[in-house]
Formats: C-alpha cells, sequence, structure tokens
C-alpha cells in the first residue's frame, strides 16, 4: 500500500507542477485577493485529489462493476437462458436429435456438408503491411472487427485479382478448413451448428461429418486450380466412405453449395486434366443421396441487383431510411462503391445469375408465376381470421405482374403492355470517356468508364427480361462478364451430347449438363416457402453524378394496396426471402422428375417444402419453424429430415413430396423440352 | 440515488477545471458549484473542499474505503493499460527479423508438404457427447485453450476426460474427441504458443491449408486405438497421399513433436502392415511418400518422468510445489483429493504408458552403472558461480574442493526409483533383491473405501503389508520399475501390454514383432524400406532434467490413497544432481538427452538391424539460452521442451528441409551435449 501510495504521490506532483506553472498566470491576474496563498494550497490540494484521481475512481467503477457483471454471468449456470424461455413459451419441443435418438436411429451414412455463399470463414495466410498481425486471423465470418477497424485494407485483401480472377500479388486469404468453418457465421448467428448438434446426438463426430469448406469468392473450377479443393472433397468423400464400412455419403449442400456439388458431381467422373478421373461410376459408389437445402438451381434475381447496383432489398430499404449515409460521400467512404468493386472480382456471385433465360424466367409479357397472390401470409390469416379481407385481396388480382421483366426503369414500364414500349437498343451507344473519373478518389467502378451516355442507353432499353439481363451485364462490366464467360453458362442445352458440353463451365448450370449415371442416388430439393422473395425490380437513374453507380432501385413506387407485390421498388413472389421457388424446386418438380434428358439414369428426385412460421417471440431465437433461406438451417422438420436419411431412410420413407407451393403449376407452364 | 450520480458528475466534471486554465471558467465553476451547493450533502461536501480554511479535516472523510478500492482499482488498471501500450510498441521496434522473412528474401519457396504431428497434452479435445453435468459445453474445447469452464465444474470435467478403464475407449455415453486442423494445438491456452511460430513462418514462404496439414488425433488413446475409434492413422494416411499428389508428387515432411514421435513410429509401421491390422500401404509406401521425418524433442526411449507420474502423479512441479505448499495439496480438503483424482483419470490414458522408460537396464542402466554416469551435474550451476560472484573467489573454492571430492562418488542414475535417500547411493551388494511373485496381493485393505469418498486408486486394493514390503529400501532400475508398476496398478499395466512393449527385441524377425504392441518401440522395430529418407532428432540442451527420483513411504492413513511421494525434503546440500527428492541430467527440461538421441546418435546410426535399410540419422542439438528481456516472452533460443518451438534456430532448420535441403546441406550433425559418448556406454548389440 505504501509503495502505492509513492506511486500516486509522484503522479500527482507532475500534476501539480503543470497546475504551478498555470497558477503563475493566475496570480499575475489576480493579485489583490488576500488570501491567495491559502487559497491556492487548498485549491492545489483539491486538484491533487480531483483531477487524476477522479479519473482513476471513475475507471476502477466501471471496472469493478464490470468484473462483477462478468462475474455474475460467469456464475450463472449456462441453461439459465433457456430456463426462462421455457417458463415463458411453456416447455420447448425435444430437439430432433433427441427424438430421433429416442426412436433408435444411429449414425449410419457420413453426411457432407457443403456450405453456401458468403457464409464461409476466411483467413488471412499473407497479407500487406496493413493487415500485419492478422496471420490466420478470420477477415470474414466471426466479428467482422477488422472491417471496422481497417475498412479499406479489408476490402483491398478480400478482393480478387480482376484479371484472373485469382489471388492479387502478395495477398493470400484461404477458406478455414474444418466444421468450425461455417458452423457459425458470426457469434450467435448458427449456420450449421445446429443440425451439426442434432446429428451428434445420434451418434455423429468428425469422423462421419465432414465440412467441404472451399473460396466461395472464386469460380468454382478455380478452388481447384488454386486451393485443390475438389480434389480434397473427393478423397475425403473416398476415405469417409472406406472408414465407415463402404457406406456411400450423404452430402448435404446448402444455397450456392447446391451449384458447387453439382460442378463437383461432373468434375469427379470427368478425365484427368481438367476432372477429377474418378470414372463415370464415381457418383453411384460414393454417393447416397444429395440433400439440397435453399438451392438456387436456376439462379437468383437478387444476384443481378447484387451484380448492377450492389443493392439487394436489405440495402434499397436502408437507403430509403437513411438516404444520407449510403448516398452520400460520408468520411471519404464510398461504401457502395468499395463494396461493388470488391464484388464485382469475386467470379462465384456470377454462378447465381437466372439461368435459362426466357423460357424459364418469362418474357415481356408471360412469368411462370403469373396470377401468384402475393402475400400468402395473409391469405393463411384469411383462412383463419377475418372473411371479409378476402375480398380486398380479390382486388389485387385482376393487374397482373410481369415478373418477366427482371429490370424495368420506371414504374409504369413495369406494368405497361410490352407493345406500348418503345425500347431503344443500347449496344450501339458510344460509351464515353468520363471526366469525372479523376475527382471520384480511387474507387474505380466500371460503370466510370461507361460514360453518361452508355448510361442513359441502358436506361432507355426500359425492360429487361432474364434473356437481355445478359447483355445488359456485359454492356455495363464488360470485364468481370469476360470472367464469367469463362467459367458460367447461363443457357439450356439444345442438344446435350454435344461435346462442347464436356466444358467444365457448363458444369454447374443444370439446364447444360446431365446428371451422373447413379439410378439409386436420391437428389432432394428442400427449401422454405412462405416468404416474399425479391423476383424483379424498378430500378431509375441517379442523378448525373459522376461519383456514384448510376442505377438506383427506385424505392419510391410502391403498389397502390398493401396487399400488393411491389414494395420499395422490388416485385416479389413466393419464397426463402433469398431464393425464389421457381429456382429452388424446378428441376426436381419437372426438368429432373422421372427419365429426361437431363437426369438420362432416372435418379429419384423429391421436393420437400417448409412453411415459414416466424418465431413466436424474441426468446426464440431465429425459430425453429423457420422458412427463411439460412434460418431454415435450424428448422426442425428440415433436421428431422435429413436425420433420417443419414441414418438410412429413401425418400419414400420420408413421405415423398411435401409441398406446400403452386411450384408443381408454375413447372408445368414452362415450355422446355425435356 | 441522485445525490451519488451528482457526486459522480461532479467528480467528472473536475478535471475539467484541472484542463481549462483560464481564470474565467475556473470562477464560473466554482459558482456554479455553489449555486447548486444547497442541493445535497455529497454535493456540499466536494464544495467544502474547494472552499478556504473552513474545515480542512473533511475531505479525509469524503475517501471512503469504496473510493480508495475504486481509486486503487482504476489507477492499477490505468498503469496496466500504459504498461502494455508501451511494450506493444517497444515489441514493434525490437522485434528481430523472423527465420521465415530471412528465409523467404534469400529466395526459399514451399516445396514439400509439411505434416505436423503434436504430443501428449497440448492437442484439444473437444466435447461431443457427454453427461447432463456438461450441458452446454458441446464442441467446447474440455482441453487445452482457456480451461474456466473446467474450474467451474472441475469433478464433472475429469469424469468426462477418463476414459474407460478396462477398456481404454469412451466410457458410455461420452465422447471426447480431438479438434482438428490447425487450430488444434496451434496455442495451449491463449498466449501460450505451441505450434503458431512454425506456422507462421512457413506461411512466410508460401505454406497454406493445402500444404499444411496438423495430424491430430486423441492423445489419451492408446495408438492403435486411435485407429479402432477414430480412423486417426487412416486419414493420416489419405492426407499424406492426397497432399503428395496435388503437391506435384513430392514427398511430405513429417514434423513430430515430443510424443507425436512415437505416433508417428507406430505410423510407419501401421501403414506397410497388411490390412487387417495396418494400412495395407505395401512395403515401398514411405519411400514413396515421405522425404524426412524431423522429431522435435522426441522421447524414443521413454522419460522418466512418466514413471512418476504412474506411481504417484507428481513430477518436478508437483514435488516443488509441495515442498512450498504443503497444506493445498497435502491435507484432505473437504472433498478436494486432487491427486487422487488425477491419478485416476491420468491412469486410464493408455497413451501415458507410451512413455515409461524403454530398452530396461540396457538402456538406463543397472543398480550401478548408468550411462550418463560422469556427466557433471555442477557444469551449468559453476559456469554460474564464475559469471556472477567472483569477489567472492573463497566461496568459489569450496565449491570446488566438494566437486573435486563428489566427482568420484558417481550418481546412480540407473536406479530410477528408490525408497530413501540411502538406498540411492548404497552399494548394489547391500541390496536386498525382491521378488514380486511372492507377494500376494490380497484386496485385503479395502475396508477403509467407504470412508474415503469416492475416489478409487488402485492402491485401495492393495494390502498395507505388501506396500510396505515394496517400498522398504528399495530400488528399481527400467527394468523392475516395469515389476513395480505392474504390482502397484495391475489393471492399467493389463490394458498396456497389450499395446506397449518396453524390452528390447533379441531377433528382430521373429514374427511376433509384427504385433502392433511392438510398433512404437524402436528398439523392437526396424525401420521401413527408404533409404533416401532422412530421419532427424531436433531437440534441446542444457536444462536440468528429471532422471531418477528419492522416494519415501507415508505413514500408514487411511484416506491417504497414494502411499508413495517424492521426498522433496532430500537433497540439496552437496550434490546439485540431487534436488528436492530427484536426480538430475542434461536435457530439455522433460526428456533426457539419452531419450532424446540415442536412436539417432546410435541405434539406427549407419545400417544396423534396427535400421536395415541405411536410412540416415542426423542430431541437430539446441542450446537453452532464457530470454533476456520479458517482452521477449519465451525466448527465441529456448530449449526446453515445449518453448523450442519457438526457437529459432530449430525453425529455420525445418524450413530449409521442407524447402528442399536435405541433413547434408544443413550442416550434419551439430552436438552440445555428451550424446556421443553415452551413446559409445551403452551396450546394444546393433
Amino acid at each position: 500500500m505504501s509503495i502505492l501510495r509513492r506511486r500516486k504521490a509522484s503522479e500527482t506532483e507532475k500534476a501539480s507542477k503543470e497546475d504551478t506553472h498555470k497558477e503563475t498566470k493566475y496570480k499575475g491576474v489576480e493579485d489583490e485577493k488576500k488570501d491567495k496563498i491559502s487559497k491556492r494550497k487548498v485549491e492545489e490540494k483539491k486538484k491533487k485529489w480531483s483531477c487524476i484521481d477522479s479519473c482513476c475512481w471513475l475507471i476502477g467503477c466501471i471496472c469493478s462493476i464490470g468484473w462483477f457483471l462478468l462475474f455474475l454471468y460467469n456464475a450463472m449456470p449456462a441453461s439459465f437462458p433457456q430456463y426462462v424461455t421455457e417458463a415463458i413459451n411453456g416447455p420447448l419441443p425435444d430437439p430432433p436429435g433427441v427424438k430421433l435418438q429416442k426412436e433408435g436411429l444411429t449414425v449410419k451414412h457420413p453426411v457432407v456438408f457443403v456450405p453456401g455463399i458468403v457464409t464461409g470463414g476466411l483467413e488471412l495466410w499473407e497479407g500487406h503491411q496493413c493487415a500485419d498481425g492478422l496471420f490466420r486471423k478470420r477477415l470474414w465470418g466471426g466479428t467482422f472487427g477488422e472491417v471496422y477497424k481497417r475498412p479499406l485494407c479489408w476490402v483491398e485483401h478480400m478482393s480478387l485479382d480482376n484479371e484472373t480472377g485469382l489471388d492479387p500479388s502478395g495477398i493470400r486469404v484461404r477458406p478455414v478448413p474444418g466444421l468450425v468453418a461455417a458452423d457459425y457465421f458470426a457469434p450467435g448467428y448458427f449456420v450449421w451448428a445446429v443440425l451439426i448438434a442434432n446429428l451428434a446426438r445420434i451418434g455423429y463426430e468428425e469422423k462421419t461429418m465432414y465440412m467441404a469448406a472451399y473460396d466461395w469468392r472464386l469460380s468454382f473450377q478455380n478452388t481447384e486450380v488454386r486451393d485443390h479443393t475438389l480434389s480434397r472433397i473427393k478423397s475425403n468423400i473416398e476415405l469417409m466412405v472406406a472408414t465407415n464400412g463402404g457406406r456411400k455419403v450423404v452430402v448435404i449442400p446448402h444455397s450456392m453449395g447446391v451449384l458447387y456439388f453439382l460442378h463437383f458431381m461432373k468434375w469427379v467422373e470427368a478425365p484427368a486434366p481438367m476432372g477429377g478421373g474418378g470414372g463415370s461410376d464415381w457418383c453411384a459408389k460414393h454417393i447416397k443421396a444429395v440433400m439440397n437445402i435453399g438451392g438456387p438451381f436456376l439462379g437468383v434475381p437478387k444476384a443481378v441487383s447484387g451484380l448492377f447496383s450492389a443493392e439487394a432489398k436489405d440495402i434499397a430499404v436502408a437507403r430509403a431510411i437513411a438516404p444520407v449515409f449510403l448516398d452520400k460521400d460520408v468520411f471519404g467512404l464510398q461504401a457502395l462503391q468499395h463494396f461493388m468493386q470488391m464484388t464485382r472480382t469475386w467470379d462465384s456471385t456470377m454462378s447465381m445469375i437466372p439461368k435459362g433465360g426466357d423460357t424459364i424466367w418469362g418474357n415481356m409479357d408471360w412469368s411462370p408465376e403469373e396470377g401468384y397472390a402475393c402475400n400468402p401470409q395473409r391469405q393463411r390469416n384469411n383462412e383463419t381470421q377475418v372473411a371479409g379481407q378476402s375480398g380486398t385481396e380479390g382486388l389485387s388480382y385482376p393487374k397482373r405482374v410481369n415478373y418477366g421483366r427482371i429490370i424495368s426503369f420506371g414504374k409504369e414500364v413495369a406494368e405497361e403492355h410490352s407493345s406500348k414500349i418503345e425500347r431503344m437498343d443500347f449496344w450501339d451507344a458510344v460509351k464515353g470517356n468520363n471526366l469525372g473519373n479523376t475527382t471520384c478518389r480511387d474507387v474505380w467502378t466500371e460503370y466510370h468508364d461507361m460514360g453518361w451516355g452508355g448510361i442513359k442507353a441502358v436506361g432507355d432499353y426500359k425492360a429487361y427480361t432474364a434473356g437481355s439481363i445478359l447483355d445488359l451485364l456485359h454492356f455495363v462490366a464488360p470485364k468481370m462478364m469476360k470472367r464469367g464467360d469463362a467459367h458460367f453458362s447461363y443457357g439450356i442445352a439444345e442438344n446435350l451430347d454435344d461435346p462442347k458440353y464436356n466444358h467444365y463451365k457448363y458444369w454447374s448450370n443444370p439446364l447444360e449438363t446431365k446428371l451422373p449415371n447413379a439410378p439409386d442416388m436420391e437428389i432432394y430439393s428442400m427449401y422454405g416457402v412462405g416468404i416474399p422473395t425479391e423476383r424483379a425490380y424498378i430500378y431509375k437513374l441517379t442523378p448525373a453524378a459522376e461519383c456514384y453507380i448510376p442505377f438506383q432501385i427506385d424505392t419510391s413506387a410502391e403498389g397502390e394496396n398493401e396487399g400488393s407485390r411491389l414494395k420499395g421498388g422490388v416485385f416479389s413472389v413466393d419464397g426463402d426471402e433469398t431464393v425464389p421457388v421457381l429456382s429452388a424446386g424446378f428441376m426436381c418438380a419437372k426438368a429432373w422428375r422421372g427419365k429426361s434428358r437431363f437426369n438420362p439414369s432416372g435418379i429419384r428426385t423429391f421436393i420437400r417444402e417448409y412453411d415459414h412460421a416466424p418465431p413466436v417471440n424474441l426468446l426464440e431465437g431465429r425459430g425453429t419453424q423457420s422458412g427463411a433461406h439460412v434460418d431454415i438451417m435450424g428448422n426442425f422438420a428440415l433436421i428431422e429430415d435429413i436425420i433420417r436419411v443419414a441414418a438410412g431412410a429413401t425418400g419414400e420413407e420420408l413421405g415423398g413430396d411435401r409441398v406446400y407451393s403452386d411450384i408443381f403449376k408454375w413447372s408445368d407452364s414452362i415450355n422446355l423440352q425435356l | 440515488m441522485a445525490s451519488i450520480l451528482r457526486c459522480r458528475k461532479l467528480r467528472y466534471v473536475e478535471p475539467v477545471k484541472c484542463s481549462t486554465l483560464g481564470l474565467e471558467s475556473l470562477e464560473t465553476l466554482k459558482s456554479s458549484d455553489k449555486a447548486e451547493g444547497g442541493a445535497s450533502a455529497v454535493v456540499v461536501n466536494t464544495i467544502n473542499r474547494s472552499l478556504p480554511g473552513k474545515r480542512r479535516r473533511r475531505p479525509t472523510n469524503d475517501w471512503r474505503y469504496i473510493d480508495w478500492y475504486c481509486w486503487m482499482v482504476g489507477y492499477l488498471c490505468t498503469t496496466w493499460w500504459l504498461l502494455l501500450l508501451l511494450s506493444h510498441f517497444l515489441s514493434g521496434f525490437q522485434a528481430p527479423e523472423s527465420p521465415g522473412s530471412k528465409l523467404k528474401r534469400e529466395g526459399l519457396k514451399a516445396l514439400h508438404p509439411v505434416v505436423l504431428v503434436p504430443g501428449i497434452v497440448i492437442g484439444g479435445l473437444e466435447l461431443w457427447e457427454g453427461r447432463p453435468c456438461a450441458d452446454g459445453l458441446f464442441r467446447k474445447r474440455l482441453w487445452s485453450s482457456s480451461f474456466t469452464e473446467n474450474f467451474r465444474r472441475p469433478l464433472c470435467w475429469l469424469e468426462h476426460l477418463s476414459l474407460d478403464s478396462v477398456t481404454g475407449l469412451d466410457p458410455p455415453g461420452i465422447r471426447v474427441r480431438p479438434v482438428t486442423g490447425l487450430a488444434a494445438a496451434d496455442y495451449f491456452a491463449p498466449g501460450y504458443f505451441l505450434w503458431t511460430t512454425l506456422i507462421e513462418n512457413l506461411a512466410k514462404v508460401g505454406y497454406e491449408g493445402k500444404n499444411l496439414h496438423m495430424a491430430t488425433y486423441d492423445w489419451r488413446l492408446s495408438f492403435q486405438n486411435t485407429e479402432v475409434r477414430d480412423q486417426s492413422l487412416s486419414r493420416l494416411k489419405s492426407k499424406i497421399e492426397l497432399m503428395f499428389v496435388i503437391n506435384g508428387y513430392r514427398k511430405v515432411v513429417v514434423v513430430p513433436h515430443s510424443m507425436g514421435s512415437l505416433y508417428f513410429l507406430h505410423f510407419l509401421k501401421w501403414v506397410e502392415a497388411p490390412a487387417p491390422m495396418g494400412g495395407g500401404g505395401g512395403p515401398g509406401w514411405c519411400a514413396k511418400h515421405i522425404k524426412a521425418i524431423m522429431n522435435i524433442g522426441p522421447l524414443f526411449l521413454g522419460v522418466p518422468k512418466a514413471v512418476s507420474n504412474i506411481l504417484s502423479s507428481e513430477a518436478k512441479d508437483i514435488a516443488f510445489a509441495r515442498t512450498m505448499a504443503p497444506v493445498v495439496l497435502d491435507s484432505n480438503f473437504p472433498g478436494l483429493q486432487t491427486l487422487e483424482h488425477i491419478m485416476q483419470v491420468s491412469r486410464t490414458w493408455d497413451s501415458m504408458m507410451s512413455l515409461i522408460p524403454k530398452g530396461g537396464e540396457t538402456i538406463w542402466g543397472d543398480l550401478d552403472w548408468s550411462p550418463e554416469e560422469e556427466y557433471n551435474c555442477d557444469s551449468e550451476w559453476k559456469k554460474n558461480l564464475k559469471a556472477s560472484s567472483r569477489d567472492q573467489s573463497h566461496k568459489t573454492n569450496i565449491s570446488d574442493g566438494q566437486l573435486g571430492f563428489r566427482v568420484k562418488e558417481s550418481v546412480k542414475f540407473g536406479r530410477i526409483i528408490s525408497f530413501g535417500k540411502m538406498a540411492s547411493k548404497l552399494p548394489s551388494s547391500e541390496l536386498r533383491t525382491f521378488d514380486f511373485k511372492d507377494l500376494s496381493c490380497g484386496g485385503a485393505s479395502t475396508k477403509s473405501n467407504s470412508s474415503c469418498g469416492e475416489v478409487w486408486t488402485e492402491y485401495d486394493e492393495l494390502s498395507r503389508e505388501s506396500i510396505k514390503e515394496v517400498a522398504e529400501n528399495k530400488v528399481y532400475t527400467a527394468t523392475t520399475i516395469l515389476d513395480l508398476l505392474y504390482f502397484v496398478a495391475p489393471k492399467m499395466m493389463r490394458r498396456a501390454n497389450a499395446h506397449f512393449s518396453h524390452g528390447v527385441a533379441e531377433n528382430l524377425d521373429d514374427p511376433k514383432y509384427s504385433h502392433y504392441k511392438y510398433w512404437s518401440n524402436p528398439l523392437e522395430t526396424k525401420l521401413p524400406d527408404a533409404p533416401a529418407m532422412e530421419i532427424y532428432c531436433l531437440y534441446g540442451v542444457g536444462i536440468p532434467t528429471e532422471r531418477s527420483y528419492v522416494y519415501k513411504l507415508l505413514p500408514s492413513d487411511q484416506c491417504r490413497h497414494i502411499p508413495f511421494r517424492i521426498d522433496s525434503s532430500t537433497g540439496g546440500n552437496n550434490g546439485r544432481c540431487l534436488r528436492s527428492g530427484i536426480y538430475f541430467v542434461d536435457g530439455d527440461e522433460s526428456v533426457p538427452v539419452l531419450s532424446a538421441g540415442f536412436m539417432c546418435a546410435k541405434g539406427w546410426q549407419g545400417r544396423n538391424r534396427f535400421n536395415p535399410f541405411g536410412i540416415s540419422t542426423y542430431i541437430r542439438e539446441y542450446r537453452n539460452k532464457p530470454p533476456t528481456i520479458l517482452f521477449e516472452g519465451r525466448g527465441l533460443e529456448s530449449s526446453s521442451h515445449v518453448d523450442i518451438m519457438g526457437n529459432v534456430a530449430l525453425i529455420e532448420d525445418i524450413m530449409r528441409v521442407a524447402a528442399g535441403a536435405n541433413g547434408v546441406e544443413l550442416g550434419g550433425n551439430r552436438i552440445f551435449s555428451d550424446i556421443i559418448k553415452m551413446s559409445e556406454r551403452i551396450n546394444l548389440r546393433l
């Protein structure tokens, strides 16, 4: 204690020295005061105590309170939150793992998880100066702490090379391996964790579970070129089959992982230089079932808006609420531009551009979802609640929505009949050099090269369907699409036996590949329904501002009545918030059903839909019956299905198809040669 | 409440006063204070302090204990932060160039894939299925990382870490599995690095996930059981094959540490053995896939520490702790029988038995002889004395005299355990011989069981008389120690016998040696047919290392389950070799030089029956140099068993080999200790 006091004294001495220095000035001004000496003394003393001490006191106080709370938190039994939840909500149902364990299910087939885009973690292996000390720390996933600390550095490290789509020189960012790669995206935000925990209940562990983590920024073939990820997945699946007594694996891809695994199935059977050289019966020998969760087989319209203007519904809404923050050049941060620059270097985003063109997604006047009653939530409520509302619902029917026009400029264009729209071809438009280039700091997006003339031409074309959207993207982002064209294709094959389809760029497009020859395999399409999902957008040109992305979702475009499909410039259809039902279900509902040219060996397909029910209250977290794209991973019904299949059940034993949406009706209206 | 708030607010305002220098602000603030003065008592007090001459004594009352406490905490915190900040900057300035960036400048690039094999206790373990008491710990680490959960429920924790005492596998209802990937053993606890430094340096020259692999396994299991339960060996095989292929058919460099070297020895035999028991890789597998094995701190011949661990679950550290604070460990704290619990848990771990000294008296010495016999325990100390106390020359003289006297009386390291200090020094002729067969292992004393809590150790089943018989003035060598262990822990040794062997092979072609229990004993296996392969022994020297123990028998006490204990009162007077009941030799703090170096120095040297295809071996020793300043952390030139992983010279050697160099290019052997002399003294038929 005495030491402490002495230390304190020396510290305060310093302070008082300063004070006396100031005091001299003070004296000069105020020498009339008679009791100044004593006063000063006391004042000094007071200051000695007050200045630094009170700081210390405050810090100490805060620290102690913090420690105390931490202690309380740590002393709290781990199951405490559960008690609270149960007290309020009543007892929770058994998690599916426990339930099925009681039924006597045990581990049988090894499972392979294939995570989707953005949910997998990425870590730094080599970086520039600014990323010192981040070696093997997560750049993506986890707390994202670095994004706030050094945003520009982060963007630099997360970007890929603009030409090759591989690492920029001197930077190596690699996927996190193992189950930790994607069990939680951020602390507390589960992705695979719930499924893993439930599988563990019936006996799964690391030797029977494998997370096929890959760098989701790269194009699929490039993951093999750079990291040999496909080879690793192949070797791991072979190992798991061998060590588990020859039992085939159950593969569970999620989101973009679905396309990745489609690519893998073609790759593994293709001959060696381009493929994995596994031979034509590899899939039949090693895979029991592919259980796709929320698979964007035919792409998602969201990807278009993401590439086109780096915004999706969420960002558009945020912009409507706080226009200043995102639009204006706050603190020199051009958030969206930076973000766009970064995402455009990621080849994988191009794998999700809508595939199949007008045949699948509809043309100017027709779309498969035609006549879709928009708000399913409301509709369902009607059945139980007031019947009177159905009247107003009926009103919105006659007005058809042209979902086929994925991007239209202006609300009128979106609703007008096609014959009334005058469209100007934009290909001839001259891309003027933009003078504003230099004033826009160093953020570079390809829009700068386009010039005002080009931008205007794009706007004049008025409406874009799934087919012409590709032309649009080629026009506005030629560099990106050049890379994209080398790795992905978005068409429909005329003749699947054409040797050109041996190229890897077709492998992730289900409409241009045949499924492998594995008649015992099963393909499941499991996805959520009952949530409005982005399907088409209304855009507007932003006023001539050289530094911004020239296109924006027109958030002011609203539907007339409340139940409208148009909200904040976005037309919605049924889906899981990200993937429309059409994209997730069509392949299993029609194109692969029975024996078709896409499925020559007659692999059985099953559709399992999960109706969305939002969590009852906050305590339930993200809900056990959610149908949202990521939250569905915590859906008990889905987990139960997966566990049953992993424990040996077939699709028929699960109950075959389970459909809530109009997917079969829509599929029928699509005129695709099978 | 309001007054407190006000008070705090005022204090908060005051610093502003200090910083605003002008008179006006000072005056206005003061007057505002005055104006508010009537509001509450506390405010009055603070103002009283600011007014002159009225009540000088009041201020002291203001600072009550809580204030004092808060002030102190705040003060400490602030200084701590300042120091942290300072050290942060300083370390930034002082950090010498890491071997990784140095070699990168030299132009080294990642060439051969690298496989890291961690040792005992340093790999992480996580929970996959547990009892209700471990709720919420699913996939949390039970072992390594922060251990915080474990302090909250120690018994639950111990229960989950134990294995089944009969099978050596999982107890029913509990599944604890190794953490996979590099994260498994890069840090043991936050801030306590293991492999991190090496990984970081390897990454500098281009290593990453595709050519760097951590072969994790459950280090509690016997080696063959890791394959039975987790298929760890198969996974390692497939991983090596994969890395070999995707890296352009380049062989791998394996870097095992500590017990990992035994594990990998087992793997070498397993992978070439035919399928049901082995991996079925065929006889050319190692030659095809492995370039070099760089054992860090290997314990090919076991460590004496393992014996004391099994016998009384104490090692040097615990013996020291006991002398310091006898109360904590000795007295039977309510319900806490720390050592007994630890013993019960660690005895279920089969892997502990792989560490028992191998080779018996041939290697470790008999009652009168030991290979280290001429080791001068005082060399280190003498150096210190010369350096530090020149002025006290008379003292040095005295100690020199003592030294000369003592060297004649050589320490009998061969007696790994002796009961009583006298027994450790007596000539062998005066020692009684003793046959375990005479003893009846009756469960005579089981009656005490019920009163002593539910901690069960096998000692409870031994009768007091037999324990006495075992202990009285007996000494045990590396061979007879096995009998002793058999006697005190029959169950454990029965399991161990199925998985490990500790002898020396007479005839290596005997078909019995194709059983897996011999695979981790280098004295009972042949190295594979891979003449191009290289084996390195990289280990630290210059740190006193436990070699043999002086035990004592504890007085009969019903609840004291461990009847033996290291006699920490012995030693210290003149023999520096003997401290707190332990004789020390040269080594890396855990592994004596003999165990780490003998195989490379002699057992496998050239072409002999253990190494029929002439795999070249190299010894690289690293002398200990403790960190000079605090900021250096655990030292860049440390050579202790674990810290050596941060040794720059070692890292450089590994990186050079990984980048394609061979042993000769590294500079061949690099020896500081007497390992060659010691090895020569060992009479082993080659």
